[in-house]
């Protein structure tokens, strides 16, 4: 949090209304190079709507952000180029191997061909999927999938990665080993953008954001924000923010 | 342009992952193809008969042998009353009364003039004209033959008649097929293009996949190429296994060029997978798509003019038709086999699908929002 | 009981929030009606025709005044070389020809006998015989104009009659086709794809776990379709009497019942469909590809079954709109009574009989 750190993600007061329901109201806030940056909220409490600003597929109603430097209304293409993203729902194709979903995603960041077949190698190597690599995506383990999607999500090295509730339905340890990942390509320089419901996988995060009813209602590092509302744990400081909200499920 | 190169790759590769859907779009078109024009035929053979004859002289009986005998008229049962035939139509028995008033020879005889009743089932219109028609060459002919043989017939007319002499171009044996399998094989390209392309976008919406192109760097235009050029080369393959049926199945050919044929199809697809794609990017989920591809294309095939001619249509259907990419593709299809006609002749079909690709293609690329 | 009433109930959200294809449902049949009963018609009008006069006397011109207050073809005037009729066919201009010999009014008064040809683009061989016939009676009408004062002797003379449908309206054929076609091809599609897509989608496991009973889930995706298919007919039916000018010379009741038995079978086409396929698209692939043709073409609606090969004979059975057609000739328009339907309803019947079975059988192996 010190002023010579990069910022990569920077937004003020964004809005983005539905008729008369404010998704999302004025968010403002910094995130930092190299940084895993948390982002909470109940369901509904309007992350999602967030984060698809800051990924350039929705328009803001109004405020300002800029993602790695490019604004959010005119340079969404640009910032499309310098992100990763792995969406909520399993986004890549089931009906595609996994060697091909790799080369699919390698060639629409424009990766040379050299480049892709190179970082795709080292890529099964360290997933150890050899033997899978040519079979369909649809018939991995949804463990397997989630970690070969965020694979694919940083496979072009972006400057910065969003997960949407990346570890939904994975077993324990799966959630470590994503974790794991979360963490590599951080060290790496990515900065790691990540909405969760797990509170444990909170305490992992640099910085966390509270979202309650479309606004931030907390910002700090879990250990500051465990002093800041005297709590034991994450858990606690969640229950204890989001417990007034009015939408929910 | 390298990313289309990649894109085109998966779309190719789920195009022939999915051996249900590639089995079914030849098969379902060359089976079709094979089978159904023989079923298009006006040609009629088997016009079930029904005599009611009160006369039982030599001239009714000859008369009814006349029928009988043309080949078209299948003589199903002598009725001892009109009523009876009645029945027999209300049945289904019978397509076609005969009936011959008592006295009928006489009456021809001596008073130079006798009467025969026809009654049809015209429930459909169209065959009841025709048979009519038959019916009445038939006892026309019997009428000429008879005055042959109660008048000499001077050398030289003795009245003046104008001789009426008809031919038919392009098809001078009146082979319906050679009318039908040009339009079957155009309808059969274009509803394979048309399905294929409205689903496939809303797919990608549907199963949530399009996120993650929409947040990568693609061009709305490569995306909407990627989406295109499979289906067209779907397409003209599609039409190119037609025509090789068309030909093994009923020696049926272009008489005009093959290359001016694929150079109207290809521009014709992109027209039509343009309006398919459009359709993909408004509708919300595959049963929309479904169901809004289902209403185009059954008004465009019905106003296409398959079976009905356009020509005879009142003025407001016909305008309908100048906006229906499918009717100039099926008269162009005709013009081109039955016809031999070149690409000078069909300049205007032309001008108006390239018309058609731009519009529909710039709609899709316009429609296509990469925001949610 | 009440199970079931909830899942029908989300059924009918499902279908009624989404109001684009609610428009199509309901819309198309109205659509499609109106289109063949005014717009498809074997009736000529405005043919284009090219006339090529080579006597130019005042017979010919006589004869081309009868053919152009006829009303049935506009003649091209810009064509009058033979070179021109070809390029004209060619382009689609013109759809018929008539070519009158040189000396015509000379020929017909001092040798009795002169000539007129007529070119047909035989491309469509049925409007080239129409159009034939019709120029051919113009020229025949005037020809006994000029002879009125010999009358032929030993003439026999025809009587006419049209049964059932006395102004050849187009409409008696196309109402009870397109009540086949839409009623079958809608529901068998909206069934299909409605199934399938809870499989493509994952959701049909959820639904499967649940307690419901299998077939009460596939039930419940039915009704709806079901309510949507008899509105359907109740608006083709209205529209068809009260627009079209169509009679209901039978029972109302046993239309709607036979219409009801017919639905049913589409339905459990649909739910056939729905278990051979796996994705949205190869459902809507068979349901329409592979319906639509042989639906129109077979069910002897557009062409008369008599007339086709012994095989499409054959064929032709197994498309239940040529039973259901059959049905709604014979109790609409003709007005028949139970005793010469029951054939057909035994063969609907029997046909959704065994569609459910394959289903349940299949059903079964999958789970």
């Amino acid at each position: 949090m010190t002023s010579e750190k990069e910022i990569v993600i920077k937004t003020d007061k964004l809005t983005k209304k539905f008729g008369d329901f404010i998704a999302a109201n004025e968010i403002t806030f910094e995130v930092f190079k190299g940084e895993i940056f948390g982002f909470l909220g109940a369901n509904g409490a309007g992350k999602t709507t967030a984060m698809k600003m800051l990924i350039g597929i929705s328009k803001p109603s109004s405020g300002n952000a800029t993602i790695a430097g490019f604004d959010v209304y005119k340079e969404t293409e640009k910032i499309k180029k310098s992100i990763g993203y792995m969406s909520q729902k399993f986004s890549l194709y089931e009906d595609l191997t996994i060697n091909e979903n790799i080369q699919l995603f390698g060639g629409i960041y424009g990766l040379s061909d050299d480049e892709i077949e190179k970082r795709r190698n080292e890529l099964i190597n360290k997933l150890n999927l050899q033997s899978e690599a040519d079979k369909l995506v649809a018939s991995l383990p949804l463990g397997w999938k989630q970690k070969l999607a965020f694979s694919i999500a940083i496979f072009h090295t972006p400057k910065i990665v969003f997960l949407d509730e990346p570890t939904g339905g994975v077993d324990p340890i799966t959630r470590r080993q994503f974790w794991d990942m979360i963490y590599e390509a951080s060290h790496n320089g990515i900065t790691v953008f990540v909405t969760t419901h797990y509170m444990d996988e909170a305490e992992y995060c640099d910085r966390v954001s509270i979202m309650v009813d479309g606004v931030i209602k907390a910002l700090d590092s879990p250990a500051g924000l465990k002093k800041q509302f005297n709590a034991n744990s994450m858990d606690e400081v969640f229950i204890m923010l989001a417990r007034d909200a009015k939408r929910g499920e | 342009m390298r990313t289309l190169k990649f894109l085109l790759r998966k779309e190719f590769l789920q195009i022939f992952r999915d051996k249900l859907i590639l089995r079914m779009i030849f098969a379902l078109p060359v089976v079709q193809l094979i089978l159904l024009p023989y079923a298009a035929t006006y040609e009629m053979k088997n016009i079930t008969l029904s005599v009611v004859d009160h006369d039982h002289s030599e001239y009714s009986r000859k008369l009814i042998n006349n029928f009988t005998s043309s080949g078209y008229f299948r003589l199903v049962d002598y009725s001892k009353t009109y009523s009876d035939a009645l029945g027999q139509v209300e049945k289904d028995k019978a397509d076609l009364i005969v009936e011959i008033p008592e006295g009928f020879e006489r009456d021809l005889i001596r008073e130079d003039e006798t009467k025969v009743l026809i009654a049809a089932n015209a429930i459909s219109g169209q065959t009841a004209g025709l048979a009519v028609a038959y019916a009445n060459t038939i006892i026309r002919d019997y009428n000429n033959e008879l005055r042959i043989q109660w008048i000499q017939q001077p050398r030289l007319n003795a009245i003046p008649v104008i001789d009426i002499t008809s031919s038919n171009w392009f098809n001078p044996q009146m082979n319906y097929k050679m009318f039908i399998v040009p339009g079957v094989l155009a309808l059969l390209v274009t509803l394979v293009g048309f399905l294929m392309s409205s689903l496939n976008i809303v797919k990608e919406k549907e199963i949530g996949t399009i996120e993650q192109l929409n947040v990568s760097p693609i061009k709305k235009y490569e995306f909407i190429l990627s989406k295109l050029i499979p289906f067209w080369v779907l397409g003209l393959f599609v039409m190119t296994v037609g025509f090789f049926i068309s030909f093994i199945v009923y020696g049926i050919y272009p008489a005009g060029s093959f290359w001016v044929g694929y150079l109207f199809a290809g521009i014709y697809l992109i027209a039509l997978l343009g309006f398919g794609l459009l359709t993909s990017v408004y509708a919300d989920t595959q049963q929309q798509a479904m169901f809004i591809s289902y209403f185009f294309m059954l008004i465009f095939i019905l106003l296409g003019g398959l079976f009905s001619p356009i020509e005879n249509m009142p003025d407001w259907a016909q305008y309908l038709t100048y906006i229906n990419p499918v009717s100039y593709f099926i008269e162009a299809m005709r013009m081109l086999v039955l016809k031999g006609s070149s690409f000078w002749d069909l300049r205007y079909h032309f001008l108006i699908v390239i018309v058609f690709a731009i519009v529909f293609n710039g709609l899709a690329i316009f429609k296509y929002k990469k925001t949610v | 009981m009440k199970q079931l009433i909830t899942f029908i109930q989300k059924e009918f959200h499902h279908i009624l929030r989404d109001t684009r294809s609610m428009l199509v449902l309901i819309g198309l049949p109205i659509v499609q009606l109106l289109i063949f009963g005014f717009a498809i018609t074997t009736e000529v009008r405005n043919a284009n025709i090219a006339i090529l006069d080579n006597s130019k006397d005042e017979i010919t011109q006589d004869i081309i005044t009868k053919i152009e207050s006829s009303q049935y073809f506009d003649i091209d005037r810009t064509i009058s070389t033979n070179e021109q009729i070809e390029k004209s066919f060619k382009s689609g201009k013109i759809k018929l020809a008539i070519v009158f010999q040189p000396n015509f009014q000379y020929e017909l008064s001092h040798s009795n006998k002169a000539q007129l040809q007529i070119i047909a683009d035989a491309t469509d061989p049925n409007q080239a015989t129409t159009l034939t016939n019709y120029i051919s009676s113009i020229v025949m009408d005037y020809q006994n104009e000029l002879n009125q004062q010999n009358k032929l002797p030993y003439t026999i003379k025809t009587e006419m009659r049209m049964l059932y449908n006395p102004q050849l309206k187009g409409a008696y054929t196309s109402v009870p086709g397109v009540m086949g076609m839409i009623l079958l091809l809608i529901s068998a599609m909206m069934t299909s794809i409605a199934i399938v897509r809870e499989k493509e989608l994952g959701t049909m496991e959820i639904l499967l776990v649940s307690p419901m009973k299998p077939w009460l889930v596939v039930i419940s995706k039915v009704i709806p379709y079901f309510v949507i298919s008899l509105i359907n007919v109740v608006t083709i039916l209205i529209l068809s009497v009260f627009v079209l000018g169509l009679p209901i010379e039978g029972s109302l009741f046993l239309l709607i019942a036979s219409t009801i038995i017919y639905i049913f079978c589409a339905l459990s086409l649909g739910i056939l469909i729905s278990t051979v396929t796996e994705t949205q698209q190869a459902a809507m692939l068979i349901s329409l590809l592979g319906l639509m043709l042989p639906v129109v073409m077979l069910s002897g609606y557009a062409f008369p079954i008599a007339n086709m090969p012994t095989i499409l004979q054959i064929l032709s059975n197994l498309v239940p709109a040529k039973w259901y057609i059959i049905i709604v000739k014979n109790v609409m328009i003709k007005g028949i009574g139970i005793e010469q339907i029951w054939k057909e309803l035994l063969i609907l019947s029997a046909m959704t009989g065994t569609f459910l079975i394959i289903s349940i059988k299949r059903f079964k192996i999958r789970l």
